[in-house]
């Protein structure tokens, strides 16, 4: 089995002081598969996200191999990358309301994401986000096209990145806990598109999250990083079932309850939509 | 848009009347007799209790504060600032023609603050902590600290006395405005970049910008959008750098014998010529009220929040 992704002896580190954050650490994801990396605050998981798209900010040092498609794109000059940003590797952040530019309407971003990949007409490009945003459930997109971000809520903000992706059609998508910033409901909608998502595109996903309740949900493999280092790996099921490393062991048991809470919510909503 | 605009103006109204009210108080509050002022520098001789009933009452001054207030404030709206008290001649006559001096001074001063400001506020933040952005900060910061009047000095004596390039003083041809407008400028462009460059980097740390690059979008048109949000908070402070410049003129108008509002004043103030600084301060007051609400008026154009809130 090829992988998409494969990440070899990632090591990030300040170029300053030479302070390590994130200790040589591979892992590899199969096409069309979903990876979570779970892990305590400041584990490293958003720093190791942005070391795949190499847009961390430019005091950090990253090394290692980081084969994408068997290219290393850790070797990749810049305008290269930066071609394969968005059309091949696309991020979903935590924070939608901080995501777009607060004095542009949202159309903006997108039209130019577009045209910048896709050489689009604004009319193709506003048809193509209407159709995506339509099938993320984002009532009236034209409208919406017209909003400012602060006039739209976390969870359509987040719902418009992922039409985003949608349109753009990349081979890996790395969500970067995209529902963290939620309410409940908000949370449950989200993920279902996510879920959409990979199944329409069947795209590749790291999905970042605290929360193994939401991880069980979308993920085959499980990453548990902690303090920089990852702790264990492993299939879902396994994980959740024979949890190794004690840090892993304890998120299991902390999170159980949490989950369960989760599922009951997530079932009411379904009896509530049928 | 167009009724935020209307009632942003109407806001200032009342600001104004507060100003004009303070400004008449403060005035007023002086421990001096304004009657004995005019008659010393009409140069009475002997000044009588008599003579000081009769001078007040051909002033008004006989008559209750709030009276007086309402009298000069009617006047005021007509751009009538009263008789100086030394020279006779109507205020407006005096300060018309030295507030234009000192504007046109202040207009050419901080175009050019905010054209270096902004390019060099964006060089330096685009260059964060590379050497350009450290030798910028370096060397404005060792000018900025400088006061205005040993550079004035100095320059004078460089330009203008050893290489007899410019002329030393007055307001005499367009040469006559290098020497002022580069010590403004040098006092206050180290000030005002920084902004722009703080501003700039902290947009540049937004998620917006990390999501745009997640995008692929070319750092040119990354930039135009920080450039923009940071503009918005640059706006307002460069529009009222220009009130404080237009306020700030007073020694480098007094070492360049520049004829404005900043050498008036401390003649005004040298002989207690009491409505010559009345309309002086109201009218530095009424500057900042303006450009305060034509700052806020470019913002709300500018910043889509702010237009909705209102
Ligand atoms: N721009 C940066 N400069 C220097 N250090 C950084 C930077 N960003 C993150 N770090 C450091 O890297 C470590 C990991 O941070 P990271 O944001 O990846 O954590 P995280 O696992 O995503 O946490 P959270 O769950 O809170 O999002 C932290 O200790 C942080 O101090
Ligand atoms: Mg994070």
């Amino acid at each position: 089995m090829i992988h998409l992704l494969e990440v070899h002896q990632l090591k990030i580190s300040e170029a300053s002081t030479g302070k390590v954050i994130v200790h040589d650490g591979s892992f590899q994801l199969k096409q069309g598969s979903c990876l979570a990396i779970v892990g305590e605050s400041g584990s490293g998981k958003s720093v190791t996200c942005r070391a795949i798209m190499r847009l961390n900010k430019p005091w950090l040092r990253q090394t290692g191999r980081i084969l994408f498609k068997g290219e290393n794109i850790n070797a990749l000059p810049e305008k290269e990358m930066r071609k394969r940003r968005g059309k091949n590797l696309c991020m979903i952040l935590q924070n939608g309301m901080g995501a777009f530019d607060p004095s542009s309407v949202i159309g903006v971003h997108l039209k130019e994401t577009l045209s910048e990949h896709f050489g689009w007409s604004n009319h193709e490009i506003a048809e193509k986000m209407k159709k995506a945003m339509e099938s993320v459930m984002l009532k009236n997109p034209s409208e919406v096209l017209n909003k400012y971000p602060h006039q739209l809520s976390g969870g359509m903000l987040q719902r418009i990145m992922i039409a985003l992706a949608l349109v753009l059609e990349p081979d890996l998508i790395i969500a970067d806990e995209p529902t963290t910033a939620l309410d409940t409901i908000s949370q449950y909608e989200v993920l279902e598109q996510l879920i959409q998502l990979r199944e329409r595109l069947g795209v590749a996903m790291i999905f970042v999250s605290h929360d193994l309740g939401v991880v069980k949900r979308v993920a085959d493999d499980v990453l548990v990083m902690k303090a920089g280092k990852i702790v264990e790996r492993g299939e879902m099921q396994t994980i959740f079932l024979a949890p190794r490393h004690p840090y892993t062991k304890y998120l299991v048991s902390t999170k159980l309850a949490l989950s369960n809470h989760f599922r009951r919510l997530m079932e009411e909503n379904s009896v509530a939509e049928s | 848009m167009g009724r935020y605009m209307v009632k942003r103006v109407l806001m200032s109204i009342p600001l104004l009347l507060v100003i004009s009210f303070l400004t008449f108080v403060l005035i007023n509050l002086s421990p001096l007799e304004p009657a004995e002022v005019v008659l010393q520098s009409q140069g009475v001789p002997k000044i009588t209790e008599e003579l000081l009933e009769q001078t007040k009452e051909e002033l008004g001054l006989d008559k209750p504060f709030f009276i007086r207030y309402i009298h000069w404030l009617i006047d005021c709206i007509r751009l009538d600032f009263g008789e100086s008290f030394v020279t006779g001649k109507p205020v407006w006559s005096l300060i018309g023609p030295a507030f234009l001096n000192t504007f046109k001074l202040t207009m050419v001063s901080s175009v050019i603050i905010i054209l270096l400001s902004i390019g060099l506020g964006i060089i330096c933040a685009l260059k964060e902590g590379k050497f350009i952005d450290h030798s910028v900060r370096g060397i404005s910061f060792f000018l900025t600290s400088m006061p205005p009047y040993l550079l004035a000095s100095l320059m004078i004596w460089y330009f203008s006395v050893q290489l007899d390039l410019l002329p030393t003083s007055g307001m005499t041809s367009y040469q006559s405005y290098i020497l002022p407008v580069t010590v403004i400028t040098i006092s206050y462009a180290g000030i005002y970049f920084r902004v722009v460059r703080s501003s700039m980097l902290t947009n540049l740390n937004e998620e917006y910008v990390l999501f745009g690059r997640a995008s692929g979008l070319p750092e040119r048109l990354i930039t135009m959008h920080v450039l923009r949000n940071s503009l918005q908070v640059a706006v307002s402070v460069f529009c009222m750098a220009i009130p404080i410049i237009l306020g700030s003129t007073v020694v480098i108008e007094n070492v360049f014998a520049w004829p404005g509002l900043g050498s008036l004043s401390v003649r005004a103030i040298l002989s207690r010529d009491f409505p010559v600084i009345q309309a002086y301060v109201l009218l530095l007051a009424a500057a900042f009220v303006v450009f305060n609400t034509i700052s806020d008026m470019i913002n709300a154009a500018m910043n889509p929040k702010l237009r909705n809130d209102l």
